[in-house]
């Protein structure tokens, strides 16, 4: 009979199927926001991983910057048409862990995956950002950095300032002197104005940015960063923008370049700056820790870090999560994680590469790379300085800077300003914690 | 014999009207009615929750001193560039309807700014005004100018006007090209043996005969500054320093996309709307009297 024909025709070919999987490469979609070198990095690592196997391809596509490239992801999931890994920079965490469903948590992946996987592996100071309060791994860190000081060394020879400052004091006598010796329109300066001077300042100084572990505990934080300490800081802050001592270079990084012409002698922004002040910085220069001021019990704590993290998107096949899980696993090896760090300048997540690295002596010859992993382990966590969860944080960063750049403009005392970061802050957490439930 | 043609078809006239409406429907009222019924919901940006909290996001929105400041900024932005664009867009097009040797390449290349996307022109003017990167900002800190657009609200004002501005002038200048050469020369000859110098006959003849195209150009800059814009701000000045050219599109982007806020950015979008359309009305209504056709 015709029918049974067909029916033993088909139970054939879905044994033939069974029988050769190889033929069968599952893709996995990787959706990007590294530019330039970082770029080809990524790239280089989906051939690599792509040749180690051949179960799985991971197809690597860049999306545009960081909001770009989340705001895509968040769209294609409402479309249903996901990928399965997508790179988000740390201040979308929050909305990102609080999409329940539309997520799936890397600890969950690689238990259902079978993948070895030992969190205690990673650097607390590192997964910390990206875990629950009870320490389960929510997304994959990839590339971290944290903020440190860069110094051109050249500059503050010729000023007369002997040491590299160390607290905040330090620096404001040493900008005094690069002025003093020239430096007419900057005594120092950073970037990322909010992860400056509230977020990394918080950290470093062992004090709250906001309530419930800066929102790690839960969305019903509430943020408290008018603090004595804070005020005091700001309040210094206008004082010196006055004559330009301290000059104020922005919400983002686009004036990092004031460093490397030479304008700004001392310059606080990423470690992730590296790369460029190698290649366009034309003296001699170094990073240092971030300053802190000597009075503050406790400081220096550590730092926080910034940067990116892998997160798997929920929904797909678990044969595809197979080699999501596989692709973690291979990104974490030693040797890996201790060459991508060396190359990039990314901060190693691994316990074991950032060993080797030591027991390399790379950091002999490029301390400049160590100085963000030493503030970061510098001591061991607090509730302040685990990191920070704060929904709606990309656009509360932009609030909150709108007072920084009020009250450095003259408009409002440091206290009036902080008070209203905080308030208006607090009304978006409300809002978030409302979506968020 | 009957010569004209007659359709007896009821249905004709609307099978004809038919491609028409459904591009107006799907490109203009359902998108617009989705804003509307978005602004009444609260939901988180993957779109998972999803909760009907009526007025609440217009009840937060007039509650927000900030959304007055920026409507505040929206009317000094909005008059300053389609004041500027049109008027100086007026001043080239009528120094290019004169008889000039490479006028095709001259007005080839006033054409040219036109092409480029907003994001991009932004980004052209930060190159030229940043404080410390801008080629042009440099001579204003020799002559000790404190040009600092990243912390004085005026200078990022200007900065942004200046972008915008400069992106528009070429449309205009397109148009009320045309507009000049369209305008019947033994009209401005009639005018010049009875007597009337440059400038008289350009205020009594052409301006009245041009006034079609410059209401025309009105109404399409004001919408333009009211919505094109955002990607120039973005650029240039995100919004800042301290808000001070946050405009209400530029609110809109940045709470629907950057602060995933989709309700109350769907909200704003709506009172936009209702601006924009109030404005045009206005425009028709009464700016359009003064038209000569």
């Amino acid at each position: 009979m015709a029918f049974r024909q067909f029916g033993v025709a088909a139970s054939m070919t879905v044994a033939l199927a069974l029988a050769t999987p190889a033929y069968a490469v599952t893709e996995i979609q990787w959706w990007h926001a590294m530019t330039g070198g970082n770029n080809d990095i990524v790239n280089k690592l989906a051939e690599e991983f792509n040749a180690s196997q051949s179960d799985y391809k991971v197809v690597p596509t860049f999306k545009g910057s960081y909001p770009d490239t989340m705001n895509a992801g968040i769209a294609a999931f409402r479309a249903g048409t996901a990928p399965h890994i997508i790179q988000v920079f740390e201040v979308g965490t929050a909305t990102m862990m609080s999409a329940t469903g539309a997520i799936k948590p890397v600890y969950q992946l690689m238990k259902d995956a079978g993948e070895p996987f030992d969190p205690k592996a990673y650097l607390p100071a590192i997964t910390g950002y990206y875990s629950t309060a009870k320490g389960d791994m929510l997304s994959f860190p990839f590339n971290s950095s944290s903020m440190v000081m860069w110094i051109n060394k050249d500059e503050l020879k010729k000023a007369g300032v002997a040491e590299i400052p160390k607290t905040w004091p330090d620096v404001f006598d040493a900008a005094k002197k690069l002025k003093a010796a020239g430096h007419n329109t900057c005594g120092f300066s950073n970037a990322w104005a909010t992860w400056a001077h509230i977020e990394q300042f918080s950290a470093w100084h062992n004090v709250p940015i906001g309530s419930k572990a800066n929102g790690l505990d839960g969305f019903d934080t509430v943020l408290s960063f008018n603090s004595p300490l804070h005020v005091k800081h700001l309040q210094n802050l206008i004082d010196l923008q006055k004559d330009k001592t301290y000059d104020y270079s922005g919400r983002e990084n686009k004036s990092e370049a004031r460093f490397a012409s030479g304008e700004c002698a001392i310059f606080l922004t990423s470690s992730g700056y590296y790369a460029t002040a190698k290649s366009t910085a034309k003296f001699d220069f170094t990073s240092a820790p971030m300053p802190y001021y000597p009075d503050a019990a406790g400081a220096p704590q550590n730092s926080i870090i910034g940067g990116a993290s892998l997160w798997v998107m929920g929904g797909k096949k678990s044969d595809e999560y197979k080699g999501v899980a596989k692709f973690f696993t291979f990104l974490s090896d030693t040797n890996r994680q201790a060459k991508l760090h060396q190359e990039s300048g990314y901060l190693p997540i691994t316990k074991a590469a950032y060993e080797k690295s030591i027991k390399d002596g790379f950091y002999e010859k490029n301390p400049t790379l160590q100085t963000p992993l030493k503030e970061l382990t510098n001591k061991e966590p607090t509730e302040n300085s685990r990191g920070l969860r704060f929904g709606n944080m990309v656009q509360m960063r932009d609030v909150w800077a709108e007072q920084i750049e009020a009250a450095l403009a003259g408009q409002k005392t440091a206290q009036q300003a902080l008070d209203e970061a905080v308030a208006k802050g607090n009304a978006m957490l409300r809002t978030f914690e409302k979506t968020a439930k | 014999m009957e010569k004209s043609v007659v359709f007896n078809n009821r249905l004709l006239p609307y099978l004809l009207l038919v491609p028409q409406l459904i591009i107006t429907f799907v490109f203009f009222y359902w998108p617009a009615s989705q804003a509307v019924r978005q602004s009444f919901l609260r939901e988180d940006a993957f779109g998972l929750n999803s909760e009907f909290v009526g007025l609440e996001n217009y009840q937060s929105l007039f509650a927000d001193p900030g959304y007055y400041k920026s409507m505040l900024t929206t009317l000094v932005f909005s008059s300053l560039v389609a004041a500027l664009s049109l008027s100086i867009a007026l001043l080239f097009a009528t120094q290019a309807d004169k008889n000039l040797k490479a006028a095709g390449a001259y007005k080839t290349l006033m054409i040219w700014p036109y092409a480029v996307a907003p994001a991009v022109a932004g980004v052209l003017w930060i190159f030229m005004f940043h404080p410390t990167l801008g080629t042009l900002a440099r001579p204003l800190r020799w002559m000790n100018f404190d040009w600092n657009p990243l912390l004085n609200g005026t200078h990022a004002m200007i900065l942004v006007v200046m972008a915008a501005v400069w992106k528009q002038i070429s449309y205009n200048f397109l148009f009320f090209l045309a507009g000049l050469q369209s305008i019947p020369k033994s009209v401005l000859e009639a005018g010049a043996i009875d007597g009337a110098g440059p400038m008289r006959r350009f205020w009594t003849i052409t301006f009245p005969l041009l006034s079609p195209t410059t209401f025309f150009l009105l109404v399409v800059n004001v919408v333009y500054v009211f919505f094109d814009t955002f990607g120039i701000i973005d650029a240039v000045t995100g919004g800042g320093p301290a808000g001070a050219t946050t405009t209400m599109v530029y609110k809109v982007f940045a709470d629907g996309r950057l602060g995933g806020d989709l309700g109350g950015s769907a909200a704003q979008s709506v009172v936009l709307m209702v601006i924009v359309i109030a404005l045009t009305a206005v425009q028709f209504k009464y700016v359009e009297r003064k038209v000569q056709y």
